[in-house]
């Protein structure tokens, strides 16, 4: 066990773009973690890396997906 | 209306249009639920439905054996269905068509269109906010939707009692009438053939040019057939879904005084209260036509049936929604499929969920108070979109 917390904590949120169809839950839960094309679906705004402020949002994201195009890594 | 056997025995013979499914589906599908993941009925000239979310999330994606080219079960079943793409659409049709449509329905675009709902909504209330009570679903929750496409498309919201004519005519009664169905479609085609005709002349910047100075991906323009199609499906699709989800949410709102009271206070709950409805009260069932043989959840389904592909009874799967049945205003994991799944996601379902918010917190801050009259009826909607048709509320606190 390491006892480096902060390491097992960064988060990485990825939008998996076969599966994605513009539900759109994710942008809306999570504004910051999300970006939406002209056609409404979505990819991670920069690398997908979760500020530490925002991880519960992450999850809430994930968790309310639809199509569960999210996929969120942990590092 | 034909008459049909009334049904004794759910699971091997139900019937998705008997009144009592009509009236309080629920502890049906609990009953079909538990008997098997896909059940089936000889009615509708033989007709499938998946019971579970994993069945019907199996059916969605599986484009390779179902088809969506017919996409509501009736009692006849024409040789070619009115196409109205992309609803209507397989792969690999489908995507290009799609393509078209979603840039207006954006979260982005659709917030443009928020004031003049809000607009439209206050319009409403104004004419009976002086009365006792009305009844929310002719006075108002029908409204809002038609209203709003016809700000979309740029033609006259006089227009809106033909629309609903026409989408009760296709909806329901069209169920049992080929004549019928034929006949609006027939109507509705005509009638946008029109506006196309007009905005060749005078091109404008409403939807239906949007449509009209599209190009595929050859970079050709769209047919006429294939703008009327789209054209018949916003219209067909937009209006009765959006009119029941807004009146299931009143309805809700009317029957548990709790979750009214605590809406009024706690005003940031409405994203996840307008979620939730959508998860319990989901309008819209989809259907499949069974094109190759293929098993589902481990039953075989055979070519040639239909499948009511129920949204809503997915969201009443206990397995993947906890207390499935009662309606948490503040649920926070809530992956429903009140807009399907997969490549046939609702173009429409950002608008829809504007106008919902829109109408319950325009309805609320001026009625903060409503009941149902209970010396008058509510009634459904039959079929393919479920939602009250009369709404019957009383205002301010029983005294
Ligand atoms: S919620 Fe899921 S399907 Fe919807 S836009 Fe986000 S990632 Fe895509």
């Amino acid at each position: 066990m390491s006892d480096h917390l902060n390491a097992s904590e960064t988060l990485k949120i990825h939008v998996d773009q076969d599966k994605c169809q513009g539900h759109a839950r994710c942008k809306a839960l999570a504004p910051e973690l999300f970006e939406l094309d002209d056609y409404g679906n979505a990819h991670e705004t920069g690398d997908g890396t979760v500020p530490t402020a925002l991880i519960d949002q992450a999850w809430l994201a994930k968790s309310n997906c639809p199509e569960n195009a999210i996929v969120i890594d942990e590092a | 209306m034909s008459e049909r056997a009334p049904v004794t025995d759910w699971v091997n013979d139900f019937d998705h249009t008997d009144p009592r499914w009509t009236e309080n589906p629920y502890p049906i599908w609990d009953e079909l639920r538990s008997a098997s993941p896909l059940v089936h009925t000889d009615r509708f000239l033989g007709c499938y439905m998946p019971t579970t979310f994993a069945a019907v999330k199996e059916i969605s994606y599986d484009t390779d054996h179902f088809s969506s080219r017919r996409v509501i079960v009736r009692n006849v079943r024409s040789e070619s269905p009115p196409p109205a793409p992309p609803i209507t659409s397989d792969p690999p049709e489908h995507k290009p068509a799609k393509r078209l449509l979603l840039p207006p329905f954006t979260p982005d675009a659709v917030a443009k269109l928020e004031p003049r709902v809000r607009a439209i909504c206050n319009e409403l209330i104004d004419a009976f906010i002086e009365d006792d009570g009305c009844d929310a679903a002719t006075a108002y929750t029908k409204h809002i939707p038609v209203k709003t496409i016809c700000h979309m498309l740029g033609i006259p919201e006089d227009d809106s009692d033909i629309f609903i004519r026409w989408i009760h005519e296709i909806l329901e009664l069209g169920i049992n009438d080929d004549a019928i169905l034929m006949k609006a479609v027939f109507e509705m085609s005509t009638y946008f053939q029109g506006h196309i005709a007009h905005r060749k002349q005078k091109p404008t910047d409403d939807l239906i040019s949007t449509l009209m100075n599209a190009r595929d991906d050859k970079g050709q323009p769209l047919s006429d057939a294939h703008v009327l199609g789209s054209l018949r499906l916003l219209l067909i699709a937009g209006i009765d879904t959006t009119w029941s989800a807004i009146g299931a949410a009143l309805w809700h709102l009317a029957t548990h005084p709790a979750d009214r009271e605590r809406l009024l206070a706690e005003p940031e709950l409405m994203p996840t209260a307008i979620e939730e409805f959508l998860r319990a009260y989901s309008p819209v069932t989809m259907a499949r036509e069974v094109m190759k043989e293929t098993s589902i959840a481990g039953c075989p389904v055979k070519p040639g049936n239909m499948v009511l592909l129920s949204f809503p009874a997915a969201n009443r799967d206990p397995s993947v929604f906890p207390e499935a049945d009662r309606v948490m205003i503040d649920r926070k994991e809530n992956p429903h499929v009140a807009f399907g799944l997969g490549i046939h996601r609702c173009v429409g379902s950002n608008l829809a969920r504007m106008e919902m918010t829109v109408a319950i917190e325009e309805w609320l801050k001026r009625i903060a108070s409503f009941r149902l009259d209970p010396s008058q009826k509510v009634r459904w909607s039959e079929g393919t979109v479920r939602g009250p048709r009369s709404l019957p509320l009383l205002f301010g606190k029983p005294s």
